[in-house]
C-alpha cells in the first residue's frame, strides 16, 4: 500500500453514508466512489457537470463523462447546479482539493507567487471551488502533505476555509460550517475549537509527529489526543485498486 | 429571422470577426472543437475569447495566436494536468501576450444567465472573502434594497457570438442536445450571434429526455459537422478521446512541438 492509497481510503471514511456530496475531480472523486462501493452505497454524487445522484461503474477522468450523466437521477444545467442545489444550502459535503493551503484552511488554485500579473506559476483557476466552500454544509479537503502546499498564507484565496480565525466565516457571509477536516498523506488536520487553526489530529500507521511537522510551512500544533488512523483493510485497498483499474482500462479501449 | 443552414468555413467567416468576443461552450461533453479549428485555420486575430472551463481547444486556438483576452473559470486539461499554451502565455506572452478575466464558475454561469435574461448583471452568494474581486472589475459587491445583506454581483457578459456544438438539427434549423447540457442553452441566448455545428440533420426532432430545443429564430446559423466534438464527446454518437487528453500534455509542453502540431493537423490540412 502507498501513501496516496492511505489518504483516499481515510478521505473515503469520512463520508457519511447518504450524505450529499459534492465531488470535485482527481483523488476527492476517487473518494467518494470508493465511498460508494464500501460503507456508503446511498452516497450522492453531485458533480458540477449537472449530475445530480450519478453512480459511475468506473471512475470518471473528467467532471463531464457520459457515464455519469447516464447513470445520474436527474441531469441538470450548470446555473441550476450553483444557484438552485449548492447556493440555496442543499450539499452536505464539500470534497475539494488545493495546490496551497494555509494555516487557517485557505485554499489557492490560482496562482503561485506574490504577484497575480507576473505569477511564478499560473494554476488552473477556481472552478466551482469558491462557492462549494462558501456554501456546502461542511468542506473536506484531500491533499497530499508538503511544505510547498502546506504554507503559512497562501499567495492566492480562491476559496475561504477560516479567513484569518475566529469569527471570519459569519463576519463574510459564508453560510456552511467550512473545512471540517483536512486528510493527507500523513495524517488527518482539523480546525481547532477556538483558534480555528489546523492541527494534527491523527497519523497515519507508520508517520510520525516529526515527519508532519516537516512537511507543514507552519509550527504545526498536536491535538492532546493524537490517534493512529485505522491501515487501509484488505477489503478497501482491492476496492480502491479495482476502482483505479476501471481508469486505465479505458487506455486499451483507444480506437487505432 | 431562421437559422440558416451552412458550411463551417462558410459559418465562421460570416459570424466570426477578428476583435470579437467569442464563445464557445460545451461542459466536458459537446464542445465545438472543429469550429474553434476552423477560427485558427482562418487566422482570426484579437479575439476575446469566453469559456468556463478553458481546455484543449482553447489551448490551441491561444498558441495559434487567435485571442488577446481569456474569460474563464477553470483553465486545466482535465484529469491530465495544466494547459501549457494558456500557461506560456500568461506567463511569457507567448505567441502574444494574454489579458485574463478570471471568475468562479458560479460567476461565469450566472454572467451568461443575466446575458440570456437581458439584464446588465446578476447577484450571487459568493466570492465573498476571496481576492478574485481584487483583480476581476466585473464583480462587484453590493447590498440586498430589501434586507441589506452583503452579496456579489457580476457583470453580464458581452457576447458578439457564441458557437455550441449539439446533437441534431432538423432541416428547419431546430436544434436539440442531450446528456449533459453545461451552460449551452445561456451561451446561445446571451450573445448577438450564434453558430450550433451538429453530429446531424435529421427529419424531425424525436423529444428526448431532459434535452434542451433551441427553435431555429433563436439561433443565426446551423453547420452539420460529424464529430465536430472530438476529442470531447456527443451522447449517443461518440466517445470521450482521453487518450487524445492525455497525449496532448506532451505536444503542448514545448513551443516546436506545437508549432508542428499546428501546421500539420490544422493550417496545412486543404479546407
Amino acid at each position: 500500500m502507498n501513501t496516496d492509497e492511505t489518504m483516499i481510503v481515510a478521505a473515503a471514511r469520512a463520508l457519511r453514508d447518504g450524505a450529499v456530496c459534492f465531488v470535485g475531480i482527481g483523488q476527492p472523486s476517487t473518494a467518494a466512489n470508493l465511498a460508494r462501493r464500501t460503507h456508503a452505497p446511498s452516497l450522492v454524487l453531485v458533480y458540477e457537470s449537472g449530475t445530480l445522484g450519478a453512480k459511475p461503474d468506473r471512475l470518471p477522468l473528467s467532471i463531464g463523462d457520459g457515464v455519469l450523466a447516464d447513470t445520474a437521477d436527474l441531469v441538470i444545467g450548470v446555473p441550476e447546479v450553483f444557484n438552485y442545489w449548492l447556493q440555496a444550502g442543499r450539499i452536505d459535503v464539500g470534497f475539494l482539493g488545493a495546490a496551497q493551503i494555509d494555516r487557517f484552511a485557505n485554499i489557492n488554485t490560482t496562482v503561485i507567487g506574490p504577484d497575480y500579473d507576473n505569477p511564478k506559476v499560473r494554476l488552473p483557476g477556481a472552478g466551482g471551488a469558491p462557492e462549494i466552500a462558501a456554501s456546502a454544509r461542511e468542506v473536506i479537503v484531500v491533499v497530499r502533505q508538503s511544505r510547498r502546499s502546506f504554507v503559512e498564507r497562501v499567495d492566492f484565496i480562491t476559496s475561504v476555509g477560516h479567513g484569518r480565525g475566529p469569527g471570519d466565516r459569519q463576519r463574510l457571509g459564508l453560510r456552511g460550517a467550512g473545512p471540517t477536516e483536512v486528510i493527507t498523506d500523513l495524517g488527518i488536520l482539523k480546525p481547532h475549537p477556538e483558534t480555528r487553526e489546523l492541527i494534527l489530529t491523527a497519523l497515519h500507521p507508520g508517520v510520525t509527529i516529526e515527519q508532519a511537522r516537516a512537511a507543514t510551512g507552519w509550527d504545526l500544533a498536536v491535538a492532546p489526543d493524537l490517534t493512529v488512523t485505522e491501515p487501509p483493510s484488505s477489503d478497501e485497498l482491492r476496492l480502491l485498486r479495482e476502482l483505479i483499474a476501471t481508469q486505465t482500462d479505458d487506455t486499451a479501449r483507444r480506437p487505432a | 429571422m431562421t437559422a440558416e443552414l451552412m458550411s463551417l468555413p462558410e459559418a465562421i467567416a460570416t459570424l466570426v470577426h477578428d476583435g470579437d468576443t467569442v464563445a464557445l461552450e460545451g461542459f466536458t461533453h459537446l464542445i465545438p472543437v472543429l469550429a474553434g479549428h476552423e477560427i485558427i485555420r482562418q487566422r482570426r486575430r484579437d479575439l476575446t475569447l469566453v469559456r468556463m472551463t478553458p481546455d484543449i481547444v482553447y489551448d490551441q486556438m491561444i498558441g495559434a495566436g487567435c485571442a488577446r483576452k481569456l474569460i474563464f473559470s477553470w483553465g486545466g486539461n482535465p484529469g491530465v494536468g495544466s494547459l501549457h499554451r494558456f500557461r506560456d502565455a500568461v506567463q511569457n506572452g507567448w505567441p502574444t501576450p494574454l489579458a485574463i478575466e478570471e471568475h468562479s464558475h458560479a460567476g461565469m454561469a450566472n454572467r451568461y444567465v443575466a446575458a440570456a435574461s437581458g439584464l446588465p448583471f446578476a447577484i450571487l452568494r459568493g466570492y465573498s472573502g476571496t481576492d478574485l474581486p481584487a483583480h476581476t472589475d466585473t464583480i462587484s459587491m453590493i447590498n440586498c434594497p430589501f434586507t441589506g445583506e452583503e452579496l456579489a454581483a457580476v457583470r453580464a457578459l458581452d457576447l458578439d457570438v457564441a458557437i455550441v456544438h449539439a446533437q441534431q438539427a432538423d432541416r428547419a434549423g431546430n436544434v436539440q442536445l442531450w446528456g449533459i447540457t453545461g451552460v449551452q442553452k445561456e451561451a446561445v441566448l446571451a450573445a448577438h450571434r450564434s453558430l450550433v455545428t451538429v453530429e446531424e440533420i435529421v427529419p424531425e426532432l424525436s423529444p428526448r429526455p431532459g434535452a434542451i430545443v433551441l427553435p431555429a429564430w433563436a439561433v443565426t446559423a446551423v453547420a452539420t459537422v460529424p464529430g465536430g466534438a472530438h476529442p470531447s464527446y456527443a451522447h449517443d454518437y461518440s466517445e470521450r478521446d482521453n487518450s487524445y487528453y492525455r497525449d496532448w500534455d506532451a505536444i503542448s509542453r514545448d513551443r516546436d512541438t506545437f508549432s508542428q502540431w499546428l501546421h500539420a493537423e490544422i493550417l496545412d490540412e486543404a479546407a
